[in-house]
C-alpha cells in the first residue's frame, strides 16, 4: 500500500501525485435538469485543457464545481488530493491552491487595482502588506499594466480589466487556474492582449482548464481539448486529433459553425 | 420673455446682464413658467411678512408674563424663561451644567466620528474616542463619584435625553440590523426563519406598542424583586425597533451588489466573513447611504415618544414647562415652534452630511 493521504474517506483510493484534479462519475443536477452526466476527468499537473460547447451544455458549470462555486449530487472530486465535498476546511484548502478568472472580470469596484491584488494574499496568506504590494506590482509588470495600479476597475478598459484579473488570480500563486469564458465579453480588439498573457502562463507550464471558443489558442497551447454537450464529455483528444479528425458528429457540426468564418 | 423686453434698459455690466439672461431662461421662459413664477411671489408675498411680523417684528424676549401680554407676536419669553427647564428636563438645577457638558461631549465625539471620512488620521482615533467619551458621560450624567452627587437617571430629561437615546440607538441598532440582514440571507433555516419572524413582527407594530410592552407588559414576566431600568428599557425598544427596520435597508444593499462580487470572494479563499466585510459590505452600505440616514432621522424623531412611558424628552420637557405654570400654557405655538426649529436643525445636518457622505465616496472610486 502507499501511504495514505489526508482524505481516506472515500471508498475510491485517493488520486495519484501526477494528476491534480481527479473527476470520478460526477453529477449535478438542478433540479430536474440533468446538468452534468458522469463526468470522468483526469488533469495531470502541467496539463492545458481547452473545453468547448454550445450554451447550456455545462462546461461553464463543470469548472465551477471544481472550485465549489457549484455543488455536485453524486461522485466525487479530488483537487490537489483533497476530497471537495460538504467539508468547509477542505473548501477553502481547494481555493487557496484554484483561481478563477471570470467572463466578467468580477473585480472589485470599490478598490484600487493594486487593493485588488494584494487582498487576498494579504487575508487568506496573511502575507506582511509590503510584501504583498511587492507580489502584485511583479504580476502587474508580468500582465503589462504596472502603470495602472493606482486606477480603480472602472478607468480601465475591458481588456485591461481581465489582465487585472488575471493577476490578481497569480498573486494568490496557483497550482491550478480555471478561465470561464475569459475573453466572450470583450470588445475584438482586445481579446489578443488577453490571450497573449495566457500563451505566456500556459508556456511556464501552469496548469490551466480554459472553457473558451477561441480555437486558435487551443491548436497552440492545449494538452487536451473537451467537447462537451448536454451535460457530456462527448469528446476528449489532443489538439491534433480533435481538430482533424474528431470522432462524434456533434463535435463535428459544432467546430465547422465555430470555424466557418 | 415680453415683460423683460419692455423693462427700461438695465445698467450695463456684466452681473446685470448675466442676472437678465438668467432670469428669462430661468423664471420667464414662456407663458406657462411666466404665471408658475409670478403665481410663486404672489403666494410668497402673502406668507412671509405675517410670518417676520409674529416672529420677528412684533415678538419680545422678555422672560416675564407681563411682557409677553403687551405684545401681538411671539412671546419668545416663554423659552426665555423656561429655557433650563426645556433644555435640561427635572434634572436638579444647580447640578445642570454636568447633562450641559455630557451633551457637548457626545456631540465632540459625533463630530469627531463623521469626520473621519475627511480626515483619516481620525479614524484611528474613533474607538479610543468613544471607549473615553461614553464613560465620562455616564459618570456626568450619573454621577456618585468624584463628588458628583447621584441622580437617578428618572430625572434625566431634555435634550441630553434625546441625544443620549438616539446616538445609543445608532450605535447598537446598526450592528443588530445588519446581522438581522445577514441572516435572512442565510442558507441555514434556523438563522433564516429567526430573522424574517423577527424582522416582521417588529415592523408590524408600531413603535409605541413595543415602547408599551416594554415599560408596562415586560416586568410582569420578571421575577419579584427583579426590575430593569426604565430608560434602559425604553433605549432596548428603539434599539429593536430601529433595526428591524435598518435590516432591510441593508437588504436591499446586500441584493443590488452583482453575484459576481460574491463568486470573486469565494474563489480567492477568503471566508465568508472575510469577504462580508472587505468585498459586499463596503459596496452595499454605500449604495444604501440614503436609506439608512433616512430612518435614523426617523429613529430621532421617534424617541420623542418615551414621554408615553414617562420619560421627558426634548419634546416632553417643552410640554412640562408649558404646564409649568397656567399662565404660559397658551404659548404653546412658541414652544413647539422652538422644539420644531431644535429637531430640524439637527435632521437637516444629518440628511446634509448624508448627501456628502455619499459625495465624499464617489470621489474616490472616480479619482
Amino acid at each position: 500500500m502507499t501511504v495514505a493521504t489526508e482524505t481516506t474517506t472515500g471508498a475510491v483510493p485517493p488520486p495519484s501525485k501526477e494528476d491534480v484534479i481527479v473527476v470520478n462519475k460526477m453529477n449535478k443536477w438542478y433540479g430536474n435538469f440533468h446538468v452534468l452526466q458522469d463526468i470522468d476527468l483526469s488533469v495531470r499537473k502541467g496539463e492545458r485543457i481547452v473545453i468547448c460547447g454550445p450554451s447550456g451544455s455545462g462546461k461553464s458549470t463543470l469548472i465551477r464545481t471544481m472550485n465549489r462555486l457549484e455543488t455536485y449530487q453524486s461522485g466525487e472530486i479530488y483537487v490537489d488530493g483533497i476530497l471537495l465535498g460538504d467539508d468547509v476546511k477542505n473548501i477553502e484548502a481547494v481555493r487557496r491552491e484554484v483561481c478563477m478568472v471570470f467572463q466578467h472580470f468580477n473585480l472589485f469596484p470599490h478598490m484600487t487595482v493594486l487593493e485588488n491584488l494584494t487582498l487576498a494574499p494579504i487575508w487568506v496568506r496573511k502575507m506582511p502588506k509590503k510584501e504583498a504590494n511587492d507580489l502584485a506590482m511583479h504580476y502587474l509588470e508580468r500582465v503589462r499594466i504596472a502603470e495602472q495600479a493606482h486606477k480603480y476597475p472602472g478607468q480601465l478598459s475591458g481588456g485591461q480589466q481581465q489582465r487585472v484579473a488575471i493577476a490578481r488570480s497569480l498573486c494568490m500563486q496557483p497550482k491550478i487556474m480555471l478561465f470561464d469564458e475569459p475573453t466572450s465579453a470583450l470588445d475584438p480588439e482586445m481579446v489578443k492582449e488577453v490571450l497573449d498573457v495566457m500563451v505566456e502562463l500556459a508556456k511556464e507550464g501552469m496548469t490551466m482548464l480554459c472553457v473558451t471558443h477561441e480555437m486558435g489558442f487551443a491548436k497552440e497551447v492545449a494538452d487536451r481539448a473537451i467537447f462537451m454537450d448536454a451535460g457530456q464529455i462527448v469528446e476528449m483528444a489532443g489538439p491534433q486529433e480533435f481538430f482533424d479528425n474528431p470522432k462524434s458528429d456533434r463535435t463535428k457540426l459544432f467546430l465547422s459553425q465555430i470555424l466557418s468564418h | 420673455m415680453s415683460e423683460n423686453a419692455k423693462l427700461p434698459p438695465m445698467p450695463t455690466g456684466s452681473f446685470a446682464e448675466r442676472a437678465v439672461a438668467w432670469s428669462k431662461k430661468n423664471l420667464f421662459d414662456g407663458w406657462f413658467n411666466t404665471i408658475l413664477t409670478l403665481g410663486s411671489i404672489a403666494f410668497l408675498l402673502w406668507l412671509i411678512p405675517p410670518i417676520v411680523e409674529w416672529a420677528i417684528v412684533n415678538a419680545t424676549l422678555s422672560p416675564t408674563i407681563e411682557g409677553c401680554a403687551e405684545v401681538t407676536g411671539a412671546c419668545w419669553g416663554f423659552v426665555n424663561a423656561n429655557l433650563r427647564l426645556i433644555l435640561f428636563g427635572t434634572y436638579p438645577f444647580d447640578e445642570q451644567w454636568r447633562p450641559l457638558l455630557a451633551m457637548i461631549v457626545l456631540m465632540g465625539i459625533i463630530c469627531g466620528s463623521l469626520g473621519a471620512v475627511k480626515y483619516p488620521g481620525l479614524r484611528k482615533a474613533i474607538i479610543p474616542m468613544w471607549l473615553i467619551g461614553v464613560p465620562v458621560i455616564s459618570i456626568l450624567m450619573w454621577g456618585g463619584v468624584f463628588g458628583l452627587t447621584y441622580v437617578q437617571n428618572s430625572y434625566w430629561g431634555g435634550l441630553p435625553l434625546t441625544l443620549i437615546l438616539s446616538s445609543i440607538g445608532v450605535i447598537f441598532a446598526f450592528p443588530f440590523g445588519l446581522l438581522l440582514a445577514l441572516g435572512r440571507q442565510s442558507h441555514m433555516p434556523a438563522i433564516k426563519t429567526v430573522s424574517v419572524v423577527y424582522i416582521e413582527v417588529i415592523r408590524g407594530v408600531p413603535l409605541i406598542t413595543v415602547l408599551f410592552m416594554a415599560s408596562v407588559m415586560f416586568p410582569l414576566f420578571l421575577p419579584d424583586g427583579v426590575t430593569i431600568d426604565k430608560l434602559l428599557r425604553a433605549q432596548i425598544g428603539i434599539i429593536l425597533f430601529t433595526a428591524a427596520y435598518l435590516a432591510e435597508v441593508f437588504r436591499g444593499g446586500l441584493q443590488a451588489v452583482p453575484r459576481g462580487q460574491f463568486e470573486a470572494g469565494d474563489s480567492l479563499a477568503l471566508s465568508y466573513w472575510q469577504s462580508m466585510r472587505l468585498i459586499i459590505l463596503p459596496q452595499a452600505l454605500r449604495l444604501v447611504i440614503p436609506p439608512t440616514v433616512n430612518s435614523f432621522i426617523s429613529m430621532f424623531k421617534d424617541t420623542t415618544l418615551v414621554v408615553i412611558i414617562g420619560l421627558f424628552d426634548f419634546l416632553g420637557t417643552v410640554k412640562l414647562a408649558l404646564r409649568s405654570d397656567p399662565a404660559w400654557t397658551k404659548y404653546y405655538v412658541e414652544g413647539y415652534a422652538f422644539a420644531a426649529a431644535i429637531f430640524f436643525l439637527i435632521c437637516f445636518s444629518m440628511a446634509k452630511y448624508s448627501a456628502y457622505l455619499e459625495k465624499e465616496l464617489r470621489k474616490g472610486e472616480r479619482r
